[in-house]
């Protein structure tokens, strides 16, 4: 028999109401502004866009406001609103290599052609609160240096003139690329579709995999080969214009991961690479993504293969945190008639059980009685 | 060819510095011109682009994630076509780059449009990209050794 259940019509209204009024807190404290949202909580910014899968820091900015902070909700609110609008095509592929960059390192090489350049970081900080900043801090104007016109070559190009390092796979001709938006996820997935993976995939998640790589399920000896965030210019070749338009320019983070290895049969021993690459100021997470990308290659290299890290329907069925809270969260939605039916069965069981034990009861005490 | 190279690779500047152009810096150094009768050809819009890396920062591409864009075209009086895109979701903004773009195509506007437009808006574009990489230059690191005992 169906039944359907209606009702709470004006609960839900009201909770909503109460939420609206929840959000703005105590609204006799100035409300927070977009601006004041993407320029003061910028990494936070940086996280929805990264991890929602959209460039566009006002409408992030927009997301965290309205879920109160919850990035993980304001990272579903961009997911939701970018299936509202077409896609008119995909960009010319950027190139880091002409980021201007805004903050470099390399753990591998301490004269890197351009330098170690630190930029706005945490580290060397020392993690002490700083109560300066409570209220009314005015920070002293950024230190000038003349800017240096060389160019600043990712560190994987200066170890590939050796050829201590391996090339990066090349696409073969006529080859498209994997798109997890627009068809199912099938394994194995090749690594376009893994690096599309890992790109939106939660930072907490990637970060635990990555950790659990360096504590030995599933080793692969990395070292930070380049870190680097900045700017690079996007085009877009598109059809009405003939030619590849500036569409502007975003803000990335890439790491090379440079790793072991012992080399093969057919290939002699060299370094190999773990990437990440995401929008904003993202180094935990491209360092974790780079982690990741290099233990998900395991097999590839005849690795032996055997860690969640290094098992790809694992990681990429479990990355994505849209998808992993929409199915932990609907567990609190009604079930009456699924618990309903569950409670039938367990009462039907124990009612079996009972009459077995009585029955099994009266057997025994008739077997003592006839000793 | 060559002429067709040229004016194309001149759009192409253009665009690319009208594309880090506010929408309002723009239409201020537009009426600054008297400008020819326009209309549109098609009237802004908003949508997404995918945007690519590539494996390893130079291999074969992947999808990073999408960007919104906005794109319009405009049509001069005079028959121009001219084509705007950039990122964001501001359709006032491609509308003027549309605009600025058939403006470059013309023989009567292009040199206006490339004194009065866009070379003080590459200027300003120049001055912040320097400011910017002279703010980064100083946190450069300088190594020294440190020399220990008597040498």
């Amino acid at each position: 028999m169906y039944v359907a259940v209606k009702g709470g019509e004006r609960a839900i209204e009201n909770a909503h109401r109460l939420l609206a009024n929840a959000r703005r807190g105590d609204q006799s404290v100035a409300e927070v502004t977009l601006d004041q949202i993407s320029e003061q909580l910028g990494l936070a910014v940086d996280r929805v866009m990264s991890e929602g899968s959209l460039y566009d820091r006002e409408l992030a900015a927009l997301a965290i406001k309205q879920a109160r902070g919850d990035l993980i909700e304001a990272i579903f609110l961009v997911r939701a609103f970018r299936a509202t609008l077409p896609r008119f095509g995909a960009s010319e592929p950027v190139d880091t290599g002409a980021m201007r960059v805004q903050r470099r390192v390399s753990s591998t090489f301490k004269d890197i052609p351009g330098g170690q350049i630190l930029g706005p970081t945490f580290d060397y900080t020392h993690r002490l609160l700083d109560p300066s900043l409570a209220e009314g801090f005015v920070p002293q104007a950024p230190a000038l240096a003349e800017a240096s016109t060389a160019p600043t070559p990712r560190v994987t190009d200066i170890l590939g003139r050796d050829g201590l390092i391996e090339t990066s796979p090349q696409a073969e001709d006529g080859a498209s690329v994997g798109d997890l938006t627009r068809e199912p996820l099938n394994f194995p997935a090749d690594r376009d579709l893994r690096l599309q993976n890992l790109a939106r995939g939660d930072e907490g998640f990637l970060l635990a995999m990555g950790y659990s790589t360096q504590r030995g399920y599933g080793r692969n000896h990395p070292f930070a080969g380049e870190i680097r965030f900045g700017e690079v210019e996007v085009e877009f070749a598109a059809e009405d214009v003939g030619f590849a338009v500036p569409l502007g320019s975003i803000e990335l983070t890439e790491c090379q991961m440079v790793n072991q290895f012992k080399g093969s049969a057919s290939e002699a021993p060299c370094f190999t690479r773990g990437y990440g690459l995401a929008f904003g100021q993202s180094e935990r997470k491209t360092m974790s993504m780079a982690l990741v990308d290099r233990a998900l290659r395991a097999h590839e290299l005849g690795e032996e293969v055997g860690a969640p890290a290094q098992d790809e329907e694992f990681i990429m069925s479990h990355s994505d945190n849209v998808q992993a809270t929409g199915f932990v969260e609907h567990l609190k939605l009604p079930h009456y008639v699924d618990f309903q039916s569950e409670l039938g069965l367990l009462r039907k069981l124990r009612k079996e059980f009972a009459e077995a034990s009585a029955g099994a009861n009266a057997s025994d005490a008739m077997k003592e009685a006839a000793e | 060819m060559t002429q067709h190279n040229t004016q194309q690779a001149q759009r192409q500047a253009a665009m690319a510095v009208l594309a880090h152009a506010e929408a309002g810096e723009i239409a201020a150094r537009l009426r600054t011109i008297s400008l020819p009768g326009h209309q549109d050809l098609r009237a802004p819009e908003s949508g997404l682009v995918m945007l690519r890396g590539r494996i390893g920062g130079d291999g074969a591409p992947f999808n990073l994630g999408e960007a919104t864009v906005s794109r319009a075209a405009v049509r001069l009086a005079s028959g121009e076509v001219g084509f705007g895109y950039t990122l964001g979701r501001d359709g006032e903004k491609a509308r003027l780059i549309a605009l600025c773009d058939a403006l470059v195509q013309s023989r009567d506007f292009g040199a206006a449009v490339e004194r009065d437009v866009i070379a003080p808006l590459r200027e300003q574009l120049m001055l912040r990209r320097s400011r910017a990489a002279e703010e980064t230059a100083a946190t450069k690191v300088d190594f020294y050794t440190m020399v220990r005992g008597e040498g």
